[in-house]
This record gives C-alpha cells, structure tokens and sequence, in this order.
C-alpha cells in the first residue's frame, strides 16, 4: 500500500560472491554486512563456495577478508585449493587471513566457556586489515564441543551479535545432519537458520552412480530469489551455478546472417543455409550419417576461418576424422592448424551438468564459432534423465546469447516410431532447424533420405532427398515421389535412366519427322519451280499463235487487194471513189 | 635439591563475563589450596589485549594455560572440575 517502507533493497546491499550463478539466482550475492548460513552434507563444496566469496572480495570487489578455519589448518586449505587457480598465496595475510581455530586435539575442557576469546582476536585482527568479508567455516565443529543447546544458542547469538557490530558480510558454513533440509528445525544447530538472513543449503546427490549437485536459497530476508534447486559443478577455476536465462534478462541480438550447411543442396533446401547462433539438430538411426553431416558443417566453417569445437562422444575424435574423409570430408588439416579442435569426450564421465560445463569452459578456451556435439543423446545417460533436458536447454541457451552455431545430432531410440521422431531429450522443441535422416528399404536397398522436419525463419523445402555418400564428398538428390511412390538409390537410378532413354527417343524421332518434312516440302518446291516455268511457255506460245494470226490475216488482205488492183477490179477502185 | 617446582599460569578472560570469574576463583582457589605461594598467575583480558589472543592461539574464553612446569596444558571453561583440573596440570595433591 505504502511503496515507502518496503522499498525494494538496491543490489549495493549485496555482495558479490564471484559464483556467477550464484549472484543470479541472488540478484547479486549475498546479503552485505549480514550473515548468510551456508549448509550441506560432507564434500557438497560449502568450503570452495566460502572461498570463493572471500577470494572474490579481496581481488576484485576491495573487501579484504577472514578465514575462520575450525576443520583445517589453513596451509592445507590453501594447498587443496590451489588447484583453481585462485593465487590465494599472492592475497595472504593483508587482503585474506587465515586464522587456525581448530580445537587442539589435547584441548582440555572443564566447565562452560564462551567464543568471546575468537571474537576478540578476530575484531582485533578484522581492525588491522579493514575486514569487510568473514568465513567461519565449520562453525557446527566448536558449537558441539559446547554442552548443552541453550549454551550453543547463546554463543551464536554472541557471535551474530559481534557480527552485525563489526557490519562484516559473513558466511557460516555448517554441516547438514542428511541430506533432506526442508525441515530446519530437526538439523542439528537448526536455529541458526532463523538468525541469519540468508539461507543457502548445498545438496550433493547421487542418481544411479553420477554424482547431481544443488544449490538452493532457502530465505533471503528483503530481496527476491530463485527458490529452486539449480544444479552446479565444482569445476577448475571453482563453482559454476547453472542458471536458465531469467525474465529479467535482455533479448539477445538476432542475426540473418547464413551460413552454410556444408552441402549446397542442403542450403537451397533451407532457402540459404542456417541462421548464424541458431541451433540445428539432426537426428536419425544408427548409421543414417548424422556425424556425416556435422562433419560437413565442421568442414565449411573451417574453411571460413571460424574456430569450431567437434565434441565426440561415440568415438575418438581421430576415429571421427578418418572416417569422414571417406566422404571426402577432411578436418585433419583444420586440426592441425588449430582451427577445429576435436574433443573425444568418450571417457568424460559425469552428471549432464558436468558435460555443459566442460564443453562450455572448452569452447571458451578455443573461442569457438562453431559447436558440433555427436551425440547430444549422451547427456540423458544413465542417471542423467532427469537433469538432461534442462542442461541441453542452458546449452541452447548459452550458444545463443554467445552467438555460438550448434549442430548436434540425437540418436533415436529404435523402438520409437519413425513418425513422431521425438527425441528422448526433447530438444527437437528447442532446435531452430532440425533435419532427420531416415532410412529407405526397398528392393533390397537401404538408403538415406533427409527431409527438414522444422526451420524456423526460413522457406524451407517440404521434400525428401536422398542423400548420397561418397568418396568425392556429400550431395543430395531428388527422390522420386510420382505416383505414391518414392524411389531411391538404384530404383532411382533405374527410373532416371528410364526416362532418358525416353527422352532420346523421342527426340530422335522428333529429328526425323522433320527432316521428312524438309524433303517433302523441297519437292513441293521443286514443283512448284517446274510448273512455273511450264506456265511461263504455254503464255509464249499462246501470244505467239495469237500474233502468227493477226500477220496472217492482214497478209491475206494484202494479197486480195494486190489480186484485185492486179486484176484490174474496177468495182473496188469505183467503190473507194 | 628436591625444591618443588614453581607453577606459572596465564588465564586469558573476556572482560568480567560470568564464565572468565568463575575460572579466575577455580584456579585461585585450586592454588591457594595446593601449590601455596608455588604459583604466579596472569590474567590477560583479551577484549582489552585482542593482539594477545591473536598472538597467543586463544580462540575460546576463559582459556588457562600452564607455561610451567613442563608440559604446558591448556583448560578450556570454567574450571570446574577441580579434580581434573588438578590432574590435567600435574599438581601433586599434598597430602592431608
């Protein structure tokens, strides 16, 4: 009703822990100048993710910070987490302390006694080096060196006190009675719970033999947070907290940009190629040339110059390299100039979280373009079930904001039906293109087809095609579809040869016809010139014989006259005058 | 030749907290009973000296510590179990 009071808190009022995902799920760390509880069962990481929050401060937000260590000696600590290259040796003493609280093991008890020693030395210690970060990590070790609960309680309140005085952030780790922490109150040290303001429980699962991690917000007083579990892996440089793109965060930027499929006919089909950042998955049987396939795109995009990742999970990658040069596909000059890198994640064993994250940190190092996975089915191994939709989820997702092009192919199970095609990963919802290849049998032939199932954006052919595999590289042709029925392979072959020796036929016999024509038409024409010419004497003679006729009567004439004058024809002479 | 040995104690307190007085009186009763003048004491206030804690590995209050004779023993609490306490430190109980 009043927005005042319940201002919402600015993320100043939150550090940064340095898990990344973490700071997501948070909105940006945990709670500043409060106490945040961090809870979970041996080995679920609560120690690293201490760590981490401390390193962080020192290195980068400006917050020096204290290592209370109850369980391990400092040096054994720093030795154990080396290994993420965190350099905590170049931060001790004067950016991150480290104090030993361990009990002596000869540590001799009688009677009650309090922390306020720790306290003391720790406020003096925090003074010196401007502390603004603290850890105690295994506080639960001396709560239960302490002999009754109210004594505990008391000394925890001590502490939160000491805390909220010094206004340090500070993490409490402590050990989880089992795994299920839904019910507080009935872990031990349960009421620490309602003291701090944040809540973090650490969950470290085992599902049929692979190992699934957790990390789960139980309560952030005064700010919002993802209240599921999410899966993370403890990785080489520390936690990686898998997260799903959340509502708040911003559209990525689309591109048109095409590239090629690696088969010409396939682009055509696809109105031009694949989009640039989109995620192509092809599925189909064994042996339909999935990994062909890829294999093609992996090649054209070496070809570009852009640097791909090939991540095998079915065989070695050289396997992969040789095979595909059969098909006059060859990556192993791209190898060789770094450009592809080929992955043989065969033996990579692990959760589905653990995969992402290997193939994320793999393709970060190789700054890759390009992602081809063969198979993605992999993730939904054994035990994985559950998890693997949402990693090939995070992994679409991940490719996309990065402007990653993915390919990967999915096995199908057999026993599916051919006609849903669904696979068992259900990213075929997720794909932006998705090509299947099926197999064709008839008449003792089992050939390839391929038909787009979906593109999204893009005109796409509704036609099957034959794909045909062979030593001078990968084409595509067009399958027969006339009359119900669809040919390929040698029946295709058979009907193509067909129709051009029809085709010849009936141009042969065009040919001729023709020139029959031509030669009936010459004589016409021959004809024609000889009844000319005929016509052309019959009009002589005629004006001949007329003439001859004309001279002949005046002749006649003529000579009567002459007659008569000769005769002395007095009548004719009298009749002129 | 024999000369019993003199026993030195530090007792590192947090400010007048009821647990650091109770200590203070067990150990000064323990002493007073069985080591006669055999004894010195010195009280450290960690809250007023933190750098003393810090220094000395004092992470619990009160925390007795026994720098001789050898060995030194450290007694965490309020010391209330005077006879574990009094075989904790190896101080002979005189006979009666």
């Amino acid at each position: 009703m009043n927005p005042k009071p319940s201002k919402p808190k600015k993320s100043a009022s939150k550090a940064l822990t340095g898990v990344a995902g973490f700071d997501a799920i948070t909105g940006g760390g945990v709670p500043a100048g409060r106490t945040t509880l961090l809870v979970g069962g041996p080995g679920s990481g609560k120690t690293i993710f201490s760590l981490q929050f401390l390193v962080q401060g020192a290195r980068h937000s400006k917050e020096p910070g204290i290592f209370v260590a109850f369980e391990e000696t400092p040096s054994r600590l720093v030795t154990n987490l080396d290994h993420f290259g965190w350099k905590i040796g170049e931060l001790t003493p004067k950016r991150l302390y480290f104090m030993d609280a361990q009990p002596a093991p000869d540590l001799m008890r009688s009677g009650d006694f309090d922390l306020s020693g720790m306290l003391a030395a720790l406020g003096a210690q925090a003074d010196q080096m401007a502390a603004r970060r603290i850890v105690f990590d295994a506080l639960d070790i001396v709560l239960s060196m302490l002999p009754d609960e109210a004594t505990r309680r008391r000394e925890v309140y001590r502490l939160h006190e000491w805390l909220l005085a010094h206004q340090l952030t500070a993490i409490i780790t402590s050990k989880a009675g089992h795994d299920e922490t839904s019910s507080p109150g009935l872990q031990p040290f349960g009421f620490m719970q309602f003291m701090v303001d944040c809540a973090v429980i650490l969950n470290h699962r085992v599902t049929q033999g692979v190992s699934q991690r957790n990390i789960r917000v139980q309560k952030y007083r005064g700010s919002s947070f993802d209240e599921n579990e999410s899966p993370f892996v403890i990785d080489s440089e520390g936690f990686d907290v898998a997260i799903s793109r959340g509502l708040g965060r911003p559209d990525i930027t689309v591109t048109h940009e095409r590239i090629t499929s690696g088969i010409k006919r396939l682009d055509t089909m696809l109105g031009g190629g694949y989009y640039r950042a989109a995620s192509v998955l092809i599925t189909g049987f064994p042996g339909t040339a999935k990994t062909t396939l890829s294999g093609a795109f992996c090649e054209a995009a070496c070809r570009r110059g852009e640097r791909t990742i090939f991540v095998c999970f079915d065989s070695d990658g050289s396997e992969v390299m040789r095979n595909l040069s059969s098909v006059g596909i060859q990556l192993a000059k791209h190898a060789e100039s770094g450009v592809l890198r080929m992955v043989s994640a065969r033996t990579i064993t692990g959760s589905a979280e653990t995969l992402l994250v290997r193939i994320k940190s793999l393709s970060k190092a190789h700054r890759a373009r390009c992602v081809v996975i063969d198979p993605i089915s992999t993730l939904s191994s054994t035990g994985n079930e559950s998890t693997a939709h949402a990693v090939a989820e995070r992994l679409i997702d991940w490719c996309k904001s990065d402007g990653i092009t993915l390919v990967c192919t999915s096995l199908l199970d057999e026993t599916a039906a051919q006609q849903n095609g669904g696979t068992p990963l259900q990213v075929s919802t997720l794909a932006d293109t998705w090509i299947h290849l099926n197999y064709l049998v008839q008449a003792g032939e089992r050939n390839r087809g391929l038909s787009i199932i979906k593109s999204r954006g893009t005109s796409h052919s509704n036609q099957v095609r034959e794909l045909i595999l062979s030593d001078s590289g990968v084409t595509l042709a067009d399958a027969y579809t006339a009359g119900g029925e669809v040919l390929m392979g040698t029946l295709r072959w058979e009907k193509e040869s067909a129709i051009r020796t029809a085709n010849e036929v009936a141009e042969v016999e065009t040919k001729l016809k023709r020139l029959m024509l031509d030669a009936e038409e010459a004589e016409l024409q021959v004809r024609l010139k000889s009844l000319q010419t005929e016509l052309v004497a019959k009009q002589v003679e005629k004006a001949l014989l007329i003439r001859t006729r004309a001279s002949t009567k005046g002749e006649t004439s003529r000579v009567k006259l002459r007659l008569r004058e000769l005769r002395g024809a007095d009548a004719i002479a009298l009749r002129r005058k | 030749m024999n000369r019993p040995p003199i026993f030195r104690f530090k007792l590192y307190t947090a400010e007048d907290t009821e647990n650091s007085a109770l200590a203070y009186a067990n150990i000064l009763a323990i002493c007073k009973e069985h080591l006669a003048d055999r004894y010195t004491i010195e009280v450290i206030d960690v809250v007023r000296h933190p750098q003393r804690a810090l220094t000395d590995g004092i992470r619990m209050t009160p925390t007795l510590r026994k720098l001789s004779p050898a060995p030194m023993r450290t007694i965490v609490g309020t010391l209330r179990h005077t006879e574990r306490v009094l075989l904790a430190l190896g101080i002979d109980v005189l006979p009666v």
